[in-house]
């Protein structure tokens, strides 16, 4: 018999992590492996409540369970929030395509992250990480409203710092008085560096209205369209490419997705409202 | 296989005893001033000769609301599956068309095992049109007459059915036919005429183009006029999505039963012209403006859906959205014809 494809495999939380005010870890164990490609996403249910979209942030590597970086933003997320360790809930998929990591090889990944977006980076960046040697170099530029918003604080702050061949840089919208760092949304970051352009390719992940212009500043930095990797989360309902709730121009962001390249979805005006 | 004829009364008598067989029997039957399908009890009751029905049949395989699992609060999610073997009766032919277009969207990619479980034990006998409805125009869309999906075609040449059973299905109903009779020449002529008369006459709207140019004419229409001028009408009612043959949109939500302890996920109908269709948590709506909503809803129909199926025009013609709209601005050929008008074919 054909598997009812709306049936998620049970799991529970078996971990919590406060990464800011609005923003935290789940650390969830599915009761089988659920394999899954940097970029992928799974629909997670909270048993009677509903089910949403999200990318997992922990490497794929780590097959026996995964980490889901959640933003207090809706009602499905503030109950997630609410939820303890020992929370049964349920995971299905993992659905869309995933961040084309092999074919970065030998490149500089040049990847500009805001706000939650850094939940997808992370796991995309794990992946790297351990590869780091495949790579020409891998840049970060990291944003976030003041300091402490900032997600992954102890390995953004320190492991990830010392790793060669990965270089940070991270900037603030506002200032807490003890930041030393830049002041200014993402985009206030990227006109300075220096990237070869020809050997690189770009992923971009943040809310909308930072992934605006963040594309825009790529172009003029001489990065072609369909070198720039967009993640578009939309509101992925079934996941399966049939309820239409995710359309973007003609593509279901949950099947020829959420990684686009800006070629491929430039033509539609409206994709930053 | 070959086609046979029934006479009018020989039919009824086959829908009597069809109704009081094992299966459950959905037919057009009149509501009101309108048609409707709904479980036939009384053969008498079957309307063959009506125009268009209120809703298109596929509610019969895409139900307004339906259960996809059940589960226990904090416990396992099971599979519901139920399997009701249904005839339907006088399925038009464009909504058979679109009928076909669904199985192909459901079966593709990720298999949809509720719509398809549904559809494997649904029975089709589709009819050709006998009365043109007001606002059909299946006849510029190639939908007014169909060559599959069905088990049996049904046309009515005035006292008998011309019965065509391309399947199984379809020659089990006819075995049940009794007095089925090998068609005459004279009367697949007269089966012939009818469908020609249809391939002309469904069209109250007329398109001025052929359907297939709709997906290279939409290349160049994302920033036409069109959709700000129609949609300033708009009041994003969705009803030109609940009574589309081919709109199938729906949203996945749990529901919890008073016991709190026991709960189910189901699927329920949705529609793109819908204010918060798009939006995602935070508040973020994706097509906020009523324009985008209705430009949307034909590109769907016109580019996004037919590169998914072989390049099929994902309207039928069927005309019910025509009918719905109340502020008559969901008239696909009116858009389509107003683009075309503004813009060079190659």
């Amino acid at each position: 018999m054909v598997k009812n494809p709306y049936q998620p495999i049970n799991a529970h939380i078996v971990d919590v992590i406060d990464e800011s005010s609005t923003i935290k870890s789940f650390v969830v164990k599915p009761d089988e492996p659920i394999p899954f490609k940097t970029g992928q996403f799974v629909e997670l249910t909270l048993p009677g409540e509903g089910e949403a979209p999200f990318t997992p942030s922990s490497s794929p590597n780590q097959s026996d369970q995964m980490e889901i970086t959640i933003m207090k933003a809706g009602r499905v997320t503030s109950l997630l929030h609410d939820c303890k360790k020992g929370q049964p809930v349920g995971i299905r998929g993992p659905y869309g395509n995933g961040y084309p990591v092999d074919t970065f090889t030998g490149k500089e990944v040049y990847i500009v992250g805001g706000g939650v977006g850094l939940a997808p980076i992370r796991s995309l960046l794990l992946t790297l990480i351990d590869r780091i040697k495949d790579f020409k170099r891998v840049v970060c530029r990291f944003g976030a409203r003041t300091p402490e918003d900032f997600i992954y604080k102890d390995t953004l702050f320190g492991q990830w710092q010392k790793i060669g061949g990965l270089e940070i840089k991270l900037t603030v919208d506002k200032s807490n008085g003890q930041w030393d760092g830049n002041v200014g949304v993402v985009t206030t970051i990227l006109k300075s560096d220096d990237v070869d352009i020809q050997n690189a390719v770009a992923v971009v992940c943040g809310p909308p209205i930072m992934m605006k212009f963040a594309s825009m500043d790529l172009v003029e930095k001489g990065f072609k369209s369909e070198d720039i990797y967009l993640s578009m989360e939309k509101n992925m309902s079934c996941g399966i490419g049939k309820c239409g709730h995710c359309m973007l121009g003609k593509y279901y962001v949950c099947k020829d997705g959420p990684v686009f390249t800006l070629n491929q979805i430039k033509e539609y005006p409206d994709i930053w409202d | 296989m070959s086609v046979s004829t029934v006479t009018k009364d020989q039919f009824k008598a086959f829908v009597s005893a069809l109704v009081g067989s094992d299966q459950k029997v959905v037919g057009v039957q009149a509501k009101g001033d309108k048609f409707a399908f709904g479980e036939l009890i009384d053969a008498d009751d079957l309307r063959l000769d009506y125009d268009v029905t209120i809703l298109p049949p596929k509610k019969y395989m895409l139900p307004q609301k339906e259960t996809l699992l059940q589960f226990e609060v904090g416990g396992a999610a099971q599979t519901v599956e139920k399997g009701v073997r249904k005839v339907l009766l006088g399925v038009h032919p464009y909504d058979m068309v679109a009928i076909n277009q669904m199985d192909e969207l459901f079966s593709q990619g990720e298999y949809d095992t509720h719509y398809m479980n549904r559809r494997k034990n649904t029975t089709i006998v589709a009819c050709d049109v006998v009365t043109p409805s007001e606002n059909v125009f299946a006849s510029s869309m190639n939908t007014a007459t169909c060559d599959k999906g069905f088990d049996i075609l049904l046309t009515d040449i005035g006292d008998s059915y011309v019965v065509d059973a391309p399947t199984d299905k379809g020659q089990a109903l006819v075995a049940m036919m009794d007095g089925a009779a090998e068609a005459t020449d004279a009367d697949l002529d007269k089966r012939k005429a009818v469908q020609e008369k249809n391939i002309a006459d469904l069209n109250k709207h007329e398109l001025e183009c052929k359907p297939s140019y709709l997906p290279k004419l939409l290349e160049k229409a994302y920033e036409h006029p069109v959709w700000e001028e129609k949609a300033r009408l708009c009041y994003s009612c969705g009803s030109c999505n609940q009574v589309c043959p081919t709109c199938y949109c729906f949203d996945v939500q749990d529901e919890v039963e008073w016991d709190l302890k026991s709960g189910c996920r189901y699927r329920a109908w949705d529609g793109c012209l819908l204010e918060n269709f798009a939006t995602v948590a935070g508040d973020h709506n994706f097509r906020k403006k009523r324009a985008d909503r209705f430009r949307h809803r034909l590109y769907r129909k016109g580019k996004y859906v037919p590169s998914k199926i072989g390049g099929q025009i994902a309207c039928v013609g069927c005309g019910r959205c025509v009918s719905a709209c109340t502020a008559h601005i969901a008239n696909p050929v009116d858009v389509y014809n107003t683009i075309l008008e503004t813009t060079e074919l190659s």
